[in-house]
């Protein structure tokens, strides 16, 4: 299968084009009088690929729901593609979420919905034609090589697939801007690989931006350490031990920003909360 | 838990009931409207409730007929069966029954497939998708509702009068004198009355049943609560708001 040949053009961007594709700016939130997030600042340029760490229940799907403007933050300001999402009528936040993908923790496929459906929602709503509908349907099942699943329902698929079809689902559109929430969890270890495989497909066949969320050390390492190989289909390791030069490690605790910076940096990091997560 | 809390906890539920039911209603003039959905859902409230809707109506209509004709042949007034029976069923019988068993099949079902949706987080995903949910769920449910209620309500009248005109029948009363007396009992307001209730009711049932499932918190646990609070709340309410329509139409219209 060769994929060089299914690249459609990247939507055109939005706002600021030389602005950061994600900003967030001294970001709190809370719920029932204990915060979650706390002061929390930090971008993403076009391109780059954040990997968000940290322990379950530590607030980072709060943070992925705040960078999608699901969620409005109780202080602070949350800016995508330059601008404040606080300051956009409804309208326009759906508009901007037509640039953004994302895939949630349990996928939440329409379970009402074939795997065809489900994919083709974001096109079915702008009611575009219906044979350019199928066309990158098909083109997005591929990617995730579950072309041969597009009539069954989310009810018929493993864990992983489900996945599958939600990143499916997530890059129809080819957004900007790709939001993935913990794509491995509760999935085995040689599934988990393959979804960051295809995870690490979509950085370096289409180079978008994207924020990745997950508990698993092992993705970060894997993703950092890694690069697609297009002519054989397969990741590599980037050789002589090097890392993927737009991918960020970030470690959240207890609420705060611990860490953020290259993998190098990570392992070279004396923080002794950081010593204790890599140990 | 605080007293204070506890009210605090209800303002702000009614408050979101309020706007949802608002956003639901002013949804209907604004693009896009999902015909689709309305239309699923009009079949799914309408042509599945209906052979519920129709039973009940007959046997209360029935059961009606039973009461009133043995306590009315005390009086000799036998004949005025009809009358008693057309009254309570279009004006309060027929419009409440029918809500009652509409939001204990519908109120119920609406809370958990949205709250279903809302714990799996496929309400997000929709919104992350750029289709606001109000839109796509809400609103197609409250209007289908509120117009397959008048209808279903309308069968049920029909329904109860024909089963109080068979019992007559078995209990010696004349077939075309019920039916005249019941025909003949009938003013306008009355029937205004009549098909006023549903119009709230089916908008009560939708929205209650809509409010809980997307307020849902706390996975499958949170979805029971959700459908068994919905078939409350709106039961009581429906019953409650009865209660204030039949006294509005006895204000304006003495009857
Ligand atoms: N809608 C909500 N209402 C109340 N508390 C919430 C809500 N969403 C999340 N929380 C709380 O916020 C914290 C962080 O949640 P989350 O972002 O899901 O963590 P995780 O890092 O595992 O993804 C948790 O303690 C959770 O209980
Ligand atoms: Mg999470």
């Amino acid at each position: 299968m060769s994929t060089t040949e299914t690249v459609p053009s990247p939507e055109p961007a939005i706002g600021d084009p030389n602005a950061p594709v994600v900003s967030f700016q001294h970001v709190s939130i809370g719920f029932d009088g204990h915060s979650v997030l706390l002061d929390i600042s930090f971008q993403a340029r076009s391109g780059e690929m954040v990997i968000i760490l940290g322990p379950a229940g530590g607030g980072k799907s709060i943070l992925l729901k705040l960078a999608n403007g699901l969620i409005p933050p109780d202080a602070g300001r949350v800016l995508l593609f330059g601008k404040d999402i606080n300051k956009l009528t409804q309208e326009e936040m759906f508009e901007f979420r037509s640039h953004i993908g994302m895939v949630f923790q349990e996928s939440a496929l329409f379970d009402s919905l074939s795997v065809r459906d489900n994919v083709a929602y974001r096109l079915l709503e702008e009611r575009d034609d219906p044979e350019d509908v199928n066309r990158r349907v098909t083109e997005s099942l591929k990617f995730v090589e579950l072309e041969h699943a597009i009539d069954k329902f989310p009810a018929e698929l493993s864990g992983g697939m489900r996945r599958r079809v939600a990143i499916a689902r997530a890059i129809i559109t080819q957004p900007s801007l790709l939001l993935y929430d913990s794509p491995t969890g509760g999935l085995d270890p040689i599934t988990s690989t393959t979804i960051i495989e295809l995870v690490m497909k979509q950085r370096d066949v289409y180079e978008s931006t994207a924020l990745l969320v997950t508990h698993r050390l092992q993705d970060a390492f894997t993703l950092a350490t890694h690069r697609f190989n297009m002519k054989t289909n397969q990741m590599e390791r980037i050789e002589n031990d090097g890392v993927d030069p737009n991918t960020t490690l970030m470690v959240l605790k207890e609420g705060h920003i611990a860490f953020t910076g290259s993998l190098v940096d990570l392992l070279r990091s004396k923080d002794p909360y950081i010593q204790e997560y890599l140990a | 838990m605080e007293i204070g809390e506890f009210l605090r906890e209800k303002v702000m539920a009614v408050q979101e009931y309020s706007l949802l039911s608002w956003t639901a209603m002013t949804n209907i003039f604004r693009r896009p409207f999902y015909w689709v959905d309305l239309y699923t859902q009009a079949d799914l409230i309408g042509v599945g409730s209906a052979p519920i809707v129709i039973l009940t109506g007959f046997f209360t209509g029935g059961v009606l007929a039973l009461n009133s004709a043995s306590t009315l042949a005390q009086f000799g007034a036998k004949a005025v069966t009809g009358t008693l029976v057309s009254l309570s069923m279009i004006k309060e019988l027929g419009p409440v029954l029918t809500g009652l068993m509409v939001s204990g099949r519908n109120a119920s079902g609406m809370a958990s497939e949205l709250g279903s949706m809302q714990v799996t987080e496929q309400i997000d995903a929709m919104r992350a998708l750029g289709v606001d949910p109000l839109k796509k769920l809400v609103t197609p449910r409250v209007l289908s509702t509120i117009i397959m209620l008048v209808f279903l309500t309308i069968i049920s009248d029909a329904l109860g009068t024909l089963g109080g005109g068979w019992i007559s029948s078995t209990m010696g009363i004349n077939l075309s004198q019920y039916f005249h007396s019941a025909y003949q009992a009938l003013r306008y307001p009355d029937v205004l009355e009549g098909l006023v209730k549903p119009l709230l009711f089916g908008f009560i049932i939708a929205t209650v049943g809509c409010y809980f499932g997307m307020s849902t918190r706390g996975g499958t646990q949170g979805v029971g609560r959700s459908t068994t609070q919905a078939v409350v709340v709106s039961s009581v309410l429906i019953i409650f708001s009865d209660f204030l329509i039949s006294q509005l139409t006895i204000g304006l219209f003495g009857r």
